[in-house]
């Protein structure tokens, strides 16, 4: 069993508290520009979304690395950076589809979710669930009924029910 | 560290900026926020300054806990004198703002001088420019916004703008963030559009540092399963303020057509469940949203469901314009409450001030004090929707006789207009009441009477008094950081302990205004909330700085009677009809005639109130006229203000 980072962009409330809390747990202090999840906004329509590392399974930072500092690690189902290897090119910045590897620019090296260890931070702190952790066996089952109901209603309706 | 933010000194009659630390001896007698910008209001404008005149000086902030990993940090704060009322101006709004403005280095900035023309501040990483603005000016305030993020080249910067309402000097125009966080009442917009400065546009990718983050993360979550875990919280997380409008309209505290009435009948197509109904359709199930670092998520999304400006997407209503909109012209149709917000949020002009002066004139229309001479052809009746919307328009744009008088603010408006006008305008010095009917409740109608920004819920309104919680857990609250052994009643109907309960939200109010946070996080709607015992680890946790809750309290009762010093300057009387502690007739005349039975008949009692004011003020150490005494300003260090430390 292992477990992802999912995202229900539709509850996000747009707060911005998982960049705030991910930026003091990595760096001690609040900086969003240094957090490893950001909140993208389209404030005229409102419309947010949440975007952070999806820890590819054919991940392209970690193809393009030379120094083949980002792996996958296997036990927490993550795609991790080996700072000992990494020489700060930013390959992986240029490479990742989402924008989601970032460069932190106090301490001059690249970032991205690390997923805690396995306790995302932002998950805890996230109240409405915009962000959640859960097992990826499950990862379509809650939309799988919810779409299914829908269904079901149509179906009852037609039989009369 | 939260602590090295500065403060900004910003000339823009010269172009010359300052910019300097902010001592921590300063912090440890004013916190930040609200409290230091009362300090400064004292201390940076002169004795009847003129308040659209370039020697009234603008202070804009964050609060002391501004950015950090303490909840809901979001509040921006904004003081000047106010062109509404002459006496001490105040707006405080949520957002996104004052984040932004922490890790661009700054949490105070002080304004002064007149710009030639319109011009901007562009505040990014400890710089500020002073830019023009020229292609602004006119604009709305989203466009305003997306404007300066278009020049700039940055989606990410956080603006405080004015709208045309601002442009145009309407005494009531707001200082606005974002789709509607609104700093509203006293007229804040108004003091920006006079100094010619349209908007400030901040954007920081600096530290702040947290002086303990382990302890400050476990904390921060401590507070926020507190705080969405009460069932008032939930219920706002669902609703909104919406939600109050509606259980206080049920019961009779609403003012409806005025002041004629106390609730608002035939309401189904504004309670709060329909304007969510709106809210689902146009914007789907989760259409609540929040600001910076807040689960409350107390704002709804919504687009204008028909009508001239179907489709256009706005946030709130908030229940002020429930009230403003809907009960208090008797307008009892959500378009109209939905329009009337839209146009006001772009405008930039104060909800509640608005809506309570087109009332006030419906009042005046229907009793022929003004007819359509002074209207200018229109049928200003109650219950017009038609008419309520076009003079939102005229009062932003001063068009017509009367909406060019409305916008000066009701004072102003009565004395132009003249006969017995004044006896039907319901405020206190010179801000327009709430919608909310406070005959029933004494505590909440001596709030009112006696907050330092004129007639304002915000300011000291013991709102849990409507609970009826036994008298022991009304000690609890209430009897600490500082002892209280007098009397406490649990019945909101009664005088008694009242004066206490106010004076201590007061206190409580001005510090959680001071560290920069939402007031939905303290003892406001939630009884069992946060405030002054828990502060101290807040603030420890997340700048360092040590202090004790006693300590807070002493800061917030120091920060209040700066700012009764300022009121007092500006001309403050205790029984001045216009500038004192004092309420519309009507509370103490008419009887309320709707409602629950508690509450029909209901009127408050003179005699009763007068000895309550005076209770009031010797909670506060202030003499029968409402004076600090010498011994209550040396007790607090303010016996030699203006001091000019900062």
């Amino acid at each position: 069993m292992a477990k992802v980072l999912t995202i229900n962009y539709e509850k996000c409330t747009g707060c911005r508290l998982c960049e705030l809390v991910c930026s003091v747990q990595h760096t001690g202090a609040s900086n969003p520009t240094r957090a490893n999840i950001h909140i993208v906004k389209w404030e005229a329509e409102g419309f947010y979304l949440p975007i952070f590392c999806q820890h590819c399974i054919d991940a392209p930072c970690m193809s393009v690395c030379p120094q083949k500092a980002i792996s996958r690690d296997k036990e927490m189902n993550r795609v991790k950076i080996d700072y000992e290897k990494c020489i700060g090119c930013r390959a992986c910045v240029a490479a990742c589809p989402f924008g989601a590897a970032g460069f932190d620019h106090v301490e001059k090296k690249v970032i991205k979710c690390d997923m805690c260890d396995g306790d995302p931070l932002c998950v805890e702190f996230c109240e409405v669930k915009a962000v959640d952790y859960v097992e990826e066996s499950t990862l379509n089952l809650k939309k799988m009924r919810e779409a299914a109901g829908n269904f079901a209603h149509l179906v009852q309706k037609a039989h009369g029910r | 560290m939260a602590l090295n933010r500065k403060i900004a000194y910003i000339d823009l009659s010269t172009d010359t900026i300052e910019t300097k630390p902010i001592p921590i001896e300063i912090r440890k007698k004013f916190l930040g926020g609200r409290g230091l910008d009362a300090y400064l209001l004292y201390n940076h404008t002169k004795k009847g300054c003129d308040p659209l005149g370039p020697g009234n000086t603008l202070m804009i902030s964050g609060g002391i806990l501004t950015a950090t990993c303490a909840s809901a940090t979001a509040r921006t704060h904004v003081m000047a004198k106010s062109p509404l009322t002459g006496l001490i101006g105040s707006a405080n709004m949520g957002g996104f703002f004052a984040p932004e403005l922490a890790w661009a280095g700054f949490h105070h900035l002080v304004v002064k001088g007149k710009a030639e023309k319109p011009v901007y501040l562009w505040i990014h990483d400890g710089e500020i420019e002073i830019r023009d603005a020229s292609a602004l000016w006119g604009k709305t305030v989203t466009e305003t916004q997306w404007a300066i993020r278009e020049e700039l080249n940055d989606e990410e910067i956080k603006s405080l703008v004015i709208g045309p309402a601002g442009e145009n000097l309407v005494r009531f125009a707001n200082v606005m963030t974002g789709i509607k966080n609104s700093g509203g009442r006293s007229g804040m917009g108004a003091v920006m559009g006079s100094k010619n400065l349209k908007a400030v546009a901040v954007r920081g990718t600096m530290d702040v540092k947290i002086a303990h983050s382990t302890e400050a993360l476990d904390y921060n979550k401590r507070f926020i399963d507190q705080i969405v875990s009460s069932k008032v919280n939930r219920t706002q997380g669902i609703l909104g303020t919406p939600f109050i409008w509606g259980a206080t309209n049920s019961w009779g505290g609403i003012r409806t057509r005025n002041f004629q009435y106390n609730q608002c009948e035939y309401a189904d197509d504004i309670e709060p469940e329909r304007l969510d109904e709106i809210a689902e359709e146009t914007m789907g199930p989760y259409h609540m949203v929040s600001c910076f670092g807040c689960q409350v998520h107390c704002r709804a999304q919504y687009k204008i469901p028909s009508g001239p400006y179907a489709g256009k997407y706005d946030e709130g209503p908030e229940y002020t314009s429930q009230g403003a909109f809907g009960g208090e012209p008797d307008c009892t149709n959500a378009v109209t409450v939905l329009t009337g917000n839209h146009l006001v949020d772009q405008y930039g002009m104060d909800n509640l001030e608005t809506g309570s002066l087109i009332s006030w004139a419906m009042e005046l229309y229907e009793l022929g004090i003004i007819t359509k001479k002074e209207t200018d052809g229109l049928d200003l009746r109650f219950g017009s929707d038609d008419a309520l919307l076009e003079m939102i328009h005229r009062i932003c744009f001063r068009k017509g006789w009367l909406g060019d008088t409305l916008a000066d603010g009701g004072i102003q408006a009565s004395e132009k207009i003249g006969k017995n006008s004044f006896d039907y305008l319901i405020q206190v010095k010179g801000m327009s009441n709430l919608h909310s009917d406070e005959r029933g409740t004494p505590a909440l109608a001596l709030n009112i009477a006696t907050a330092s920004r004129g007639s304002d819920h915000l300011r000291s309104r013991p709102a849990i008094d409507l609970y009826h919680l036994p008298e022991e857990v009304l000690r609890k609250i209430y009897g600490s950081p500082v002892p209280y052994d007098g009397p406490l009643s649990s019945e909101h109907t009664s005088y008694v302990g009242k004066a206490w309960m106010v004076f201590w939200q007061e206190n409580c109010y001005m510090g959680v205004d001071c560290l920069g946070i939402c007031k939905y996080h303290t003892v406001f709607l939630g009884a069992t909330h946060p405030n002054f015992e828990d502060w101290p680890k807040v603030i420890y946790y997340n700048t360092g700085l040590e202090m004790t809750p006693k300590e807070i309290w002493e800061i917030a009762e120091r920060c209040n009677n700066i700012e009764k010093l300022f009121n007092l300057r500006e001309g403050f009387q205790r029984d001045d009809p216009k500038k004192g502690d004092v309420l519309n007739h009507r509370y103490f005349d008419e009887p309320c005639t709707r409602g629950a039975p508690d509450v029909i008949g209901s009127k408050i009692d003179r005699e009763k109130f007068k000895k309550m004011i005076d209770e009031y003020y010797e909670h506060h150490g202030w003499d029968e006229n409402g004076v600090p005494t010498p011994g209550t300003l040396k007790r607090l260090g303010l016996d030699k203000e203006p001091s000019h430390l900062l």
